[in-house]
């Protein structure tokens, strides 16, 4: 069995378990997100403090923000291994491959720790 | 036994090349949006700590989502999320085997076309009369 170290959980079928179950949750997280601004239009400060300063919405926002960076990792790191391959790129690739692996992670792990200093931080 | 002539990659010039049904269409413009919401995330992060910083923050963002190009990026982003939403839908939809047959898969592209046209058009109206 061939093993992709770089993947999410280095096992395919994971992998996949995890894309779908993180979809369900940033599926979940934009409709709560969407329906709730429709529902306040012309919003307030207040009232978008209020909702960030639940207990419930952060948990919420956190759960998606996981989510979203094992989701995006997934995703990214299949369109890398299609794409960025010897034979468009030459023999270069894997450490061209390497260099876009390392550029999401840091992408995404920025967007977390951003996101958890935006939750609690201000 | 083996087959040299078996084809296994595709050069860029061929794309041209091939029949491009909706259902091929429908699949690599979820993979474009996809791309395009993980830079995205960026932008929303931004806006969000900006909103929750305080008042005088929230209103200079709401001053800024107002101006043309912060309309054109929330719209941007909400189509692409929009799309990724409706054709991540069709995937789970797949995932239940539903919609994987040649037909179920040509109906599945069609409606993902349109739903996510009628929600990129509501999203054009949301920003610009928000």
């Amino acid at each position: 069995m061939v093993t992709q170290v770089t993947s999410f959980s280095r096992n395919g079928l994971s992998d996949f378990i995890v894309q779908r179950v993180t979809a369900y949750i940033l599926a979940a997280y934009t409709v709560v997100l969407v329906g709730w601004l429709l529902v306040h239009g012309d919003l307030s400060y207040a009232e978008w403090q209020g909702l960030f300063a639940q207990t419930w919405m952060q948990i919420f926002t956190l759960l998606a923000l996981l989510s979203t960076c094992a989701h995006a990792w997934i995703g990214m790191w299949t369109i890398g291994t299609d794409y960025i391959r010897e034979h468009y790129f030459g023999p270069g690739a894997d450490g061209i491959r390497l260099i876009y692996q390392v550029v999401c992670i840091l992408a995404l792990a920025s967007y977390l720790i951003w996101g958890i200093k935006i939750l609690w931080g201000n | 036994m083996k087959n040299d002539h078996r084809p296994i990659n595709v050069n860029p010039s061929d794309l041209m090349a091939f029949a491009w049904p909706l259902s091929a269409i429908a699949s690599i413009t979820h993979r474009i949006a996809g791309v395009v919401l993980f830079a995205g995330i960026a932008f929303g992060l931004y806006a969000l700590d900006m909103s929750l910083s305080s008042a005088a923050g929230f209103d200079t963002l709401k001053g800024m989502l107002n101006s043309p190009l912060g309309m054109f990026i929330t719209w941007g982003l909400l189509s692409a999320l929009a799309y990724h939403f409706v054709a991540g839908i069709k995937h789970l939809m797949l995932d239940m085997e539903i919609g994987d047959t040649l037909e179920g898969s040509k109906f599945a592209a069609r409606t993902t076309m349109l739903v996510s046209a009628i929600l990129i058009f509501l999203a054009a109206v949301w920003v610009v009369q928000s």
